[in-house]
């Protein structure tokens, strides 16, 4: 039984690694589009000006209300449908997951922004530095400090539900281990597997995280 | 330099904080606002600074007003005049001394980088702190942070600097090194608004001592006409416990 399992997870280990690969890619492309989404949304919401602060409002709570099942299912078939024109799974994939991600990066950078004392960009401003060069020079390098380890965890949480694309055909990580355990009859070595792979990639994730965080700690 | 006329202020549906005050700041004077907490003070100086908008009133810079409808630059030309400084110093903590001082120069006066950085090691020498330009905030004293502040706000070249309580927030045995450059400033000529409780500090640099109290200013005139013989009843009470 042993042997046996060792046998059926090296056996599989090519066509996991190349959903890890996928699972990677269209993680980390998410990561990077949620990060600028995140970004400017989360100076959307703490806007003076109340339309562009509804707009982002109601985005965040969109995303942030719905489950992201559905979100994928709906950018998939739903809105293809709807505005007539189709795309492929891997791109409407990346498109939900940066949405749905993007929303709550704009939290945390909200927060973030928003821990950062008045004293500081009134200080900014009294040297005669703008609002836009007060909130960059001065707010958001030390609120990008402090959300280091939020942010972290949205990335994990990135990696973690992109296995749901699986659900519209993309060919990642979960998806390629379903298909293989679904002809050898190999549920167990061949899910465990997928978890500690899946769990490798957050892990280092995470620990980069502590050392990015020792790095730039000014406390 | 610096004329205040009916200046009036009311954060939201509160009573207001200042109910038409005026003062008359001419270029090298210092003049020390005091009165019990929520009198005004630090609000008086806000607005001055534009940090807070007057409701009523203006406020003049060498004659011309500078309260009203402004653009953003306009606003940020005025208070690369009026330095500031702060009861919490503020300083920003992701930079070093010689940064904090560096950054208004580099980013908004076009001085180069190396420029900008020599008159950051000069203006802390200046205030006693040399040795410390590549120390970060969190690495000094609460004294050392206030001098860096003000050589932060002496870097832009202001034509006035305004003191919100800048001891206030300082240990005992703090005080006297910033009182210190503040007299050194004062000597130089640098125009100042200070809000103080150092009524010692006031007499002996005050030009002009002023006597806040709910919103306007009960008492104004020379240290030693406002701190000796003070006319109001209010200011009476007020110096008997701080004099103590």
């Amino acid at each position: 039984m042993h042997s046996n399992a060792v046998s059926v997870i090296s056996d599989a280990m090519p066509l996991l690694l190349k959903g890890l690969w996928w699972t990677a890619a269209l993680s980390a492309l998410s990561i990077a589009f949620a990060t600028v989404i995140g970004v400017i949304v989360g100076l959307m919401r703490i806007s003076g000006n109340i339309v562009v602060r509804g707009i982002s409002t109601v985005y965040v709570n969109v995303f942030r209300c719905t489950p992201l099942l559905v979100q994928i299912l709906f950018l998939y078939f739903g809105l293809p449908e709807l505005l007539n024109f189709s795309w492929s799974p891997e791109v409407a994939g990346v498109a939900t997951l940066s949405l749905n991600i993007g929303a709550y990066v704009g939290e945390v950078v909200r927060g973030g922004v928003q821990a950062i004392g008045r004293g500081q960009t009134e200080a900014g401003r009294a040297i005669g530095l703008s609002r836009g060069l007060t909130m960059r020079l001065v707010v958001l390098p030390q609120a990008f400090r402090q959300v280091i380890p939020s942010y972290i965890n949205q990335c994990t949480i990135c990696v973690k539900d992109s296995s749901l694309l699986s659900v519209i055909g993309v060919a990642e990580l979960t998806m390629r281990g379903e298909s293989i355990y679904s002809a050898n009859f190999q549920a167990f070595p061949i899910l465990a597997a997928m978890g500690a792979l899946y769990f490798v990639v957050n892990y280092v994730l995470t620990l980069a995280s502590r050392i990015v965080e020792r790095r730039v700690s000014i406390a | 330099m610096i004329t205040v006329e009916k200046l009036e202020k009311t954060y939201g549906g509160a009573a207001p904080v200042l109910k038409g005050v005026d003062l008359h700041v001419e270029r090298g004077e210092v003049v020390c606002l005091c009165g019990a907490s929520g009198s005004g003070k630090s609000t008086m100086l806000r607005c001055i600074n534009l940090l807070e908008t007057a409701d009523g009133g203006r406020i003049l810079l060498d004659g011309k007003e500078i309260t009203g409808r402004r653009s953003h630059k306009e606003v940020d030309r005025i208070r690369q005049r009026v330095g500031m400084v702060f009861q919490h110093f503020n300083l920003f903590p992701h930079m070093t001394a010689a940064q904090n001082i560096a950054l208004g120069p580099i980013r908004l006066k076009k001085t180069t980088k190396a420029e900008a950085r020599k008159e950051a090691y000069e203006l802390l020498a200046k205030v006693g702190l040399a040795g410390k330009e590549e120390s970060y905030p969190r690495q000094l004293s609460g004294g050392q942070q206030q001098r860096v502040a003000i050589a932060r706000s002496l870097a832009m070249h202001p034509e006035c600097i305004l003191f919100d309580e800048p001891t206030s927030a300082l240990d005992p045995e703090m005080v006297g090194e910033v009182l210190g450059v503040m007299k050194l400033l004062a000597a130089e000529g640098m125009t100042m608004i200070i809000v103080t409780h150092e009524m010692g500090f006031a007499r002996g640099v005050a030009d002009q001592i002023c006597f806040l109290d709910q919103g306007v200013i009960i008492e104004r005139g020379a240290p030693n006409e406002v701190l000796d013989h003070p006319k109001s009843e209010r200011t009476q009470v007020f110096l008997s416990k701080v004099l103590q």
